[in-house]
């Protein structure tokens, strides 16, 4: 352990209200705040948080307005799976140069919506500003605006400039500009049974497995926010009768907003873990008040839990008492990941988010036990600390964590951006024990704790 | 359907880039900065730059990438960045404690005007410490051209001369590329006896060996002492012109270094340009080992010489990168026609030989006609293949989506490459970085033919 590393985590005031350990002292812990200047965050921007909620639209051009970078780096990087069209897998930007940034973007942004819609025949177009865009003052609202006219199509301005706030303010934005796409004002006949569900982004096809069990209890999904969707599908989401949330730090804003605005009540969720999961669906058949729907909800566990409970009791085996570190971006899949690392026999021992709420932290701390860590915008050098002081021998995470968590021969897997295998419902669960298991229990962690046979 | 590429040309006006093959400054200023020991990359702008290249280059490097960042917020960018930098230089000291601060600017800052210098002389800066800076504004040139601005401004900032007389090492500046070139150049230089300093350095930086412990600041970079002395060095060796040349050139300006300014080593005649120049420089020999891989590298490509005649190639990346490619592969009687960087491609120093020369130039001796083009996209180069196929695709991870379309073996080279790890502990540079190119290139090919030979023309012995 490095004493240098402990020392300086602790010498920074600023941090040490960000950082509790369960039991030792009752404190409520500070979060959702701005990162302090100098630090190693391991937190994106506003342009990347509504650039991640909206990419999985597919049939859509994201045109990134600004310089080429922003668009480079956010060019297909989330494994966001699509039924139909690839469009949103390629990169628009408008690609600002220096005379751009003096005598300002605006007709190179329109001109580059003419050409996008004559070579691609979009019906959807979403314009995201980023942060040079904000300064020069760019009116992409206009542009945007004209632009409809003109082609008789949807042209949605996101307004992300990324020094306006963290990644959960892009959320926001991103929020805006879905419920200003999906805007109506017909009346709207209901759809008995219909849920929009909210806050899967379909990694891996996550939500098309959601979408299976909830039409085999009976239950139509209108509208993914925004997983596998599509303009003519987001547009039917007013219709629906109930929204369920499952990433809530993303989409918590979009259901209160659909609740005001077409009286759609809805429903917190996770379809993380085998618990979660079947909580979940008996919460929905509750809500629907149907018992038919409640007794295929019984089925339906029945059935996918007898398929997975030989795999994951022998993941179980292999992996009891082994020591877990989370560090996620939202709060949900924190409280998540703590119920279903108990299912496969796992504790955490240090939980963080980038982007958690109070709320989130009270539940997280009455999950965990006695001397677990809980931190919100944690940096490396605490990661380090943590892992190794709590004895971890693996962290949940994103892409940056990996290579800092191989460095210290602690296993990993990506529950972010990267996954492989999807990670939601029953089958979800087995995956994430067998991606669990062959980190864990890989031998390659054998080669680092030998010593070099000619010693020091 | 992953392929939404027309056929058909049109020529676009908008300026509009459809999927890039280049990025923004700042994450090259970043990369460079990582070659200097102990240096700790800092991104003045809001936070997501500094997570989006530190996420790019970790993917690449498959290594833990430090940076810290200013946090711009809505004051920030309203009132000037000046007090955000202030707090962020205190702040870097007492959280991370590096030798070094490296500052580099974002499109924002730059927009706002912040003034560098003036803060760091304004900041809290701690005895023996070093804050330093480089501009980098994202809405000019490219990845390249912040890696360049980064590695001019370690002159700027640094070199010194002290001697009378210079010292008989040289300054070789290696350019963008991976470690493992970074660590077959120095590999090269030690076979001829001859002392150097290399900068930057990210061998041993974001190659790091695994030894089961978090380094904030691996054991590898350039020292900023080694950095003052390039001010006495006999000669700088600026290798890719586009990455490199400007900081040769400053150092020739400020401490009377002169330089000569080759091709990134890749291949045979760019390596062999190499060693000529530093034995012209130095009476230098060069050692049997040396020789020894050039022969075996001659003797590969015989070899194989008829595995690669007339095959076609299309070649996109970093212009220094794909420059040194481009006359490999005619060296071993492959047509590239189609050459591609979206760095573009001469407005660098306005007197510079542009990218479309220099490739053109290469071609015309070797009697092909081509697509040549700087400061383009990715679509175009799909166009440029769907109108006339090629048998092989060499450029960055990103073309595997052109490759996946037209059915086309693909080599990867050049950055990034986030599908595959390895990659960047390998050298592509001098005669064994040829050969590994070779091999590559080859086994690319041979695969293909394997994979499509009907059984009657299935071949054990190729």
């Amino acid at each position: 352990m490095n004493a240098e590393l402990s020392a300086i985590e602790l010498s920074i005031k600023e941090r040490e209200d960000f950082i509790a350990t369960k039991g030792k002292q009752k404190k409520q812990l500070r979060c959702d705040a701005e990162s302090i200047a100098g630090c190693v965050s391991q937190r994106a921007c506003v342009f990347c948080g509504a650039r991640v909620v909206l990419n999985p639209i597919t049939d859509a051009i994201h045109l990134i307005h600004g310089p080429i970078g922003c668009a480079s780096y956010t060019w297909d990087i989330r494994g966001s799976l699509s039924s139909g069209t690839e469009l949103y897998r390629n990169s628009f930007s408008t690609d600002l140069k220096e005379q751009d940034v003096i005598f300002g973007g605006e007709k190179k942004l329109a001109r580059a919506i003419d050409e996008l819609v004559a070579a691609y025949h979009a019906k959807l177009i979403f314009v995201y500003s980023t942060c040079i865009v904000g300064v020069i003052g760019d009116d992409i609202e206009a542009v945007c605006r004209a632009a409809m006219v003109r082609h008789h199509i949807k042209v949605i301005p996101v307004q992300s400039s990324g020094f306006i706030g963290n990644k959960s303010a892009g959320y926001r934005a991103a929020c805006d500009s879905l419920l200003s796409l999906i805007h109506t004002e017909k009346k709207i006949s209901k759809k008995p049974k219909s849920v929009n569900y909210l806050g899967d982004f379909n990694l891996a096809g996550e939500a098309w497995i959601i979408r299976d069990y909830l039409a085999r209890i009976g239950v139509t999904v209108s509208t993914v926010f925004t997983g596998d969707a599509s303009y003519e599908e987001l547009k039917t989401a007013p219709a629906a009768s109930l929204n369920i949330i499952q990433c809530a730090g993303s989409m918590a804003y979009l259901a209160k907003q659909m609740e005001e605005l077409y009286h759609i009540p809805y429903l917190r969720i996770s379809f993380l873990g085998i618990e979660d999961t079947a909580v979940t669906l008996r919460n929905i058949a509750e809500y629907f008040e149907d018992p038919e729907m409640q007794q295929k909800v019984e089925i339906l566990i029945e059935e996918e839990s007898r398929k997975v409970t030989d795999e994951l009791s022998f993941y179980r085996k292999k992996l009891e008492g082994k020591k877990a570190a989370v560090y996620v971006g939202g709060g949900f899949k924190a409280i998540s990941l703590i119920k279903q690392f108990r299912e496969i026999g796992m504790e955490v021992v240090m939980v963080g988010t980038q982007t958690g709420q109070p709320d989130d932290y009270d539940t997280i701390n009455g999950l965990v036990t006695e001397g677990t860590v809980v931190l919100d915008d944690a940096n490396p050098a605490e990661l380090e600390k943590f892992m190794i002081e709590q004895g971890a021998n693996l962290l949940v995470g994103g892409v940056k964590e990996r290579p800092l968590a191989y460095k210290l021969g602690v296993a990993f897997v990506d529950h972010n951006h990267e996954r492989k295998h999807p990670l939601s419902g029953f089958v979800g669960a087995v995956n994430f024990a067998r991606e669990v298991y062959s980190t864990v229990c890989s031998p390659v962690w054998r080669s680092i704790q030998m010593k070099t046979p000619w010693g020091e | 359907m992953l392929d939404y590429t027309p056929k058909e040309i049109k020529k676009r006006s908008s300026g509009t880039v459809i999927n890039p093959a280049k990025t923004c400054q700042p994450i090259g200023a970043m990369y460079a900065a990582l070659g200097i020991h102990g240096c700790l990359p800092h991104s003045h702008g809001s936070q997501g730059c500094c997570s989006f290249h530190r996420m790019h280059l970790t993917r690449h490097f498959r290594d833990p990438i430090m940076a810290s960042t200013s946090s711009f917020t809505e004051g920030a960018s309203v009132f000037g960045g000046g007090a955000n930098l202030k707090t962020a230089i205190k702040n870097v000291f007492t959280l991370y404690n590096p030798d070094v601060m490296a500052i580099h600017t974002t499109c924002l800052s730059e927009t706002i005007g912040d003034d560098i210098p003036a803060t760091i002389r304004q900041a809290e800066i701690p005895e023996g410490k070093i804050v330093f800076h480089a501009n980098t504004p994202s809405y000019q040139g490219s990845h390249i051209t912040g890696f360049s601005n980064m590695t001019k401004a370690m002159v700027t900032y640094f070199s010194e001369k002290t001697t009378e007389q210079p010292k008989e090492q040289t300054n070789l500046i290696p350019g963008f590329v991976n470690p493992g070139d970074m660590r077959e150049l120095k590999r090269i230089f030690e076979a001829m006896g001859l002392t150097y300093i290399m900068f930057p350095d990210t061998s041993g930086v974001v190659d790091s060996p695994m030894t089961g412990k978090f380094e904030m600041y691996p054991k590898g970079g350039v020292t900023i002492d080694q950095l003052k002395d390039t001010g006495n060095s006999k000669i700088t060796l600026s290798l890719g012109r586009f990455s490199s040349e400007a900081a040769a050139e400053a150092l020739k300006k400020k401490c009377k270094v002169p330089f000569i300014s080759l091709k990134t080593p890749i291949g045979i005649k760019a390596t062999d340009d190499m060693l000529m120049a530093l034995r012209g420089s130095f009476a230098a020999e060069v050692p049997y080992e040396l020789e020894e891989e050039r022969g075996q590298l001659v003797d590969v490509m015989t070899d194989a010489h008829f595995h690669f005649h007339n095959k076609k190639v299309a070649i996109f990346g970093d212009p220094d990168i794909v420059a040194g490619l481009t006359e490999f592969v005619l060296s071993l009687g492959m047509k590239p026609i189609h050459i591609l960087t979206g760095t573009p491609g001469g407005a660098l120093g306005s007197k510079m030989y542009s990218f479309e020369d220099e490739i053109n130039d290469m071609l015309q001796s070797a009697g092909i006609t081509a697509n040549v083009k700087a400061d383009s996209d990715l679509l175009e180069l799909h166009q440029w293949i769907k109108n006339q196929p090629v048998d092989l695709l060499i450029g960055n991870t990103y073309g595997k989506y052109i490759a996946k379309a037209e059915d086309i073996p693909f080599v990867r080279v050049g950055f990034p490459i986030l599908d595959r790890a390895i990659h960047s502990y390998m050298p592509i540079v001098g005669y064994r970085g040829a050969m590994r190119l070779l091999e590559m290139i080859d086994n690319a090919l041979l695969d293909r033919a394997d994979r499509d030979a009907a059984d009657e023309d299935f071949e054990l012995v190729m």
